[in-house]
């Protein structure tokens, strides 16, 4: 049997005035880090909150932890906890006094593991949320989050805003979390080097619609450049899983979603290079190919 | 247990290709002896803040590569193969030879030339 999947999203739909999710599906399985990807309005925030139980779909079925989300939102939610970097705490309290305050509605407080992330994020529990920078503010966000121990950590957005240095300790924290093969993590970002690094698996979103979904090793290991030198007069012939191909004379740069060494056979002496791509490229090169094929 | 691997950002190879190449490496050079045990899958990952699934994929071509070996629920362990540090040489003077080779005839040398360059290649390492 496989394990329950952490987060479950079935064909949901979700309207509104200007925008409009619809036809997503989605899994993360437990042990495993999903980074989700997508440009500015792209439905990423939508779909947190949908999962989150925050909104509910028009239609299609959206589960937590197994739990029907909204109507069950109040069980899977002592599981789960949720930062978004617009989050705000309150400005007068202290750190400290927020730790008491989560510790107070969650028995699964570990004040132990929230007095090591205090030391190792720097941060004072005397000090007033007022006083905090930004990088700050979201590592307090996070300590009161993690030291819930939830089986689910939702981040919108999280290390956005944050210089190298905070965003590496963030970065740590999370893989630490994913010791324990029974936790999970859904991170929105656009940052695609956090997400390559640190993600096992991948879901890029556009427009509102799903562009693709895999585990992070098959995108890198499908997609690559092919750069060719065709002979004076040469054609190429008409390749499969070409999804973008430009031509200078003869030179020509072919960009392929389903790489094989078939394909280089076929290609033959015209290749000069294969280059993998980054996640980055993979990403835009995916988001185009999705907009041209969906033929807007 | 520290592992002392690392990760660099500009090394245009994929994470777990760098992977490989470092604990092939320790192992050829014996740091890490046969029978040694590896760390843990999900330790590795949270030591170089890389994601489970790289880690997995190194250890999984590692192991059909015969460098390593998996029991199950017991972990990953460097493999009680003899001489597994000479194959990896071998291996590694396959690949030297094969791109002198390769360059060798993009620069239009005869294979007579080339012999006398590896000829000439070998006396200044015997110098040394």
């Amino acid at each position: 049997m496989t394990p329950q999947n952490h987060i479950e999203l079935r064909s949901v739909r979700k309207a509104f005035r200007y925008f409009t999710l619809d036809d997503l599906t989605l899994d993360l399985p437990p042990g495993q880090i999903m980074g989700f990807v997508g440009p500015n309005g792209a439905g990423k925030s939508t779909t947190i909150r949908l999962a989150m139980g925050l909104i509910a779909p028009d239609a299609g079925e959206v589960r937590l932890l197994g739990h029907a989300m909204p109507e069950h939102q109040a069980i899977a939610k002592r599981d789960v906890a949720f930062v978004s970097d617009d989050m705000k705490l309150f400005p007068h309290a202290t750190v400290g006094w927020h730790m008491n305050f989560i510790a107070s509605i969650y028995p699964g407080w570990d004040a132990t593991y929230a007095a090591t992330l205090v030391k190792r994020f720097n941060l004072k529990p005397e000090q007033p949320v007022k006083g905090l920078s930004h990088g700050e503010h979201v590592k307090a966000l996070l300590l009161l989050s993690l030291a819930r121990r939830p089986r689910v950590l939702i981040l919108d957005e999280p290390t956005s805003g944050l210089d190298p240095v905070a965003r590496h300790e963030l970065l740590s924290e999370f893989m630490d979390v994913l010791r324990d093969d029974s936790r999970s993590i859904l991170f929105s970002s656009h940052n695609t080097v956090d997400v390559e690094r640190i993600s096992d698996r991948i879901t890029f979103i556009d427009r509102g619609r799903l562009v693709d979904s895999r585990d992070k090793e098959d995108f890198l290991e499908r997609w690559r450049r092919i750069q060719l030198q065709l002979e004076p007069g040469a054609v190429l012939p008409e390749l499969p899983n070409i999804v973008g191909r430009v031509a200078d004379g003869s030179f020509v740069t072919l960009t392929t979603n389903r790489f094989s060494t078939a394909l280089i056979e076929q290609l033959g002496s015209a290749v000069r290079e294969v280059h993998r791509m980054s996640l980055e490229e993979i990403f835009v090169a995916s988001v185009f190919h999705h907009r041209e094929v969906a033929g807007s | 247990m520290y592992s002392g691997l690392n990760i660099s950002q500009t090394d245009a190879r994929p994470m777990y290709l760098q992977i490989m190449e470092q604990i092939r490496q320790r192992i050829a050079a014996g740091d890490w002896a046969a029978g040694r045990e590896l760390p843990s899958i999900r330790v590795l990952a949270a030591e170089l803040r890389v994601s489970v699934i790289t880690i997995k994929r190194a250890y999984l071509d590692l192991e059909s590569e015969g460098v390593i070996v998996t029991r199950h629920g017991k972990g990953s362990f460097v493999a009680e193969v003899n001489g597994l540090a000479g194959e990896l040489q071998e291996e590694k003077l396959a690949e030297h030879l094969t791109a002198a080779a390769e360059l060798a005839r993009t620069l239009g040398l005869t294979p007579e030339d080339l012999a006398k360059r590896l000829e000439r290649a070998r006396r200044s390492v015997e110098k040394k």
